[in-house]
């Protein structure tokens, strides 16, 4: 039976640049960043909620060959950057406050906090347009 | 918050405000606001109910957090002292290493390289690792078709 989810990943477009946002506009932590050598220095860089430190975000870089081709990596990009890959939905204790202070950082907002059956969310995307949601669970 | 919640929930909030955001330019007078206390009174009562003052466990949770990323990354002494919110190098080698007993350095030394510790899924590891196709031939296996 499996326990627990502890990684998630998104791909990102640049992996410095989704760093700066997922650390300093959206408040994570920067959990590792390891770069192998013997991987075409790949690069490992997660990032997580702090005070969560059970669940990690890999913000993975699109790899070209030999994992896959470039037609592959650039369709992949293309699909992210028109919002159409991942996402991720966080909670916050109060959606608010927590709107006007990721918009103070910049944060661009797809919208208003909106109640929903389940709370009140608000959503908007990363820099390569990865879909991020945050809501105040009832 | 509402004037029947305990005192000490406004303290938490202020810890909590710590945890978060240690990386911040943080300091005690912003912590009471967060409090709404004064500063000196918030200050004694944080050592009250928690144990320590709230520049001390400011202190030690950047320490706490630059301790971990000193295991789980290959940046540099001088990069996570920045990454956890201390400005000053020549500090953070001080206070970190009367926290843990060994400087930064030392401390990274003692441990396992990240790389090795890296939770990189075997997957990864597989995808990842293969040569480039073009860096070497296939010899004799060419196609005729």
């Amino acid at each position: 039976m499996l326990k627990q989810l502890t990684t998630t990943q998104v791909w990102v477009h640049d992996q410095d640049e989704a760093l700066a946002f997922y650390t300093e506009k959206l408040g994570l932590e920067l959990r590792e960043d390891v770069t192998v050598p013997e991987m075409g220095n790949f690069r490992w860089l997660t990032v997580g909620v702090p005070g969560q430190p059970d669940v990690a975000i890999v913000l993975m870089a699109v790899p070209g060959p030999p994992v896959f081709d470039e037609e592959t990596r650039v369709q992949i990009m293309a699909l992210v950057a028109k919002g159409a890959a991942s996402g991720l939905f966080f909670a916050a204790e109060d959606i608010q406050a927590t709107y006007e202070e990721l918009r103070g950082r910049g944060v661009e907002f797809q919208g208003e906090p909106t109640e929903q059956p389940y709370g009140t969310d608000v959503g908007f995307h990363d820099p390569s347009g990865n879909q991020m949601r945050v809501a105040q669970l009832t | 918050m509402s004037a029947h919640v305990p005192p000490a929930r406004h303290l938490l909030r202020a810890r909590d405000l710590v945890d978060a955001r240690y990386r911040e330019p943080l300091d005690v007078p912003t912590l009471a606001r967060a409090a709404h206390l004064s500063e000196a009174h918030f200050s004694r009562e944080f050592r009250r109910v928690f144990g320590e003052t709230p520049h001390r466990y400011l202190l030690t949770r950047r320490l706490e957090r630059a301790a971990a990323l000193l295991r789980n990354t290959d940046r540099t002494v001088a990069d996570i002292c920045l990454a956890v919110g201390l400005r000053s190098v020549g500090s953070f080698t001080t206070s970190f290493g009367r926290a843990f007993g060994l400087s930064p350095t030392a401390y990274r030394a003692a441990h396992p390289p990240a790389v090795t510790r890296a939770r990189i899924p075997t997957c990864m590891r597989l995808a990842w690792g293969r040569p480039q196709p073009s860096s070497f031939g296939e010899d004799g296996c060419e196609r005729s078709d």
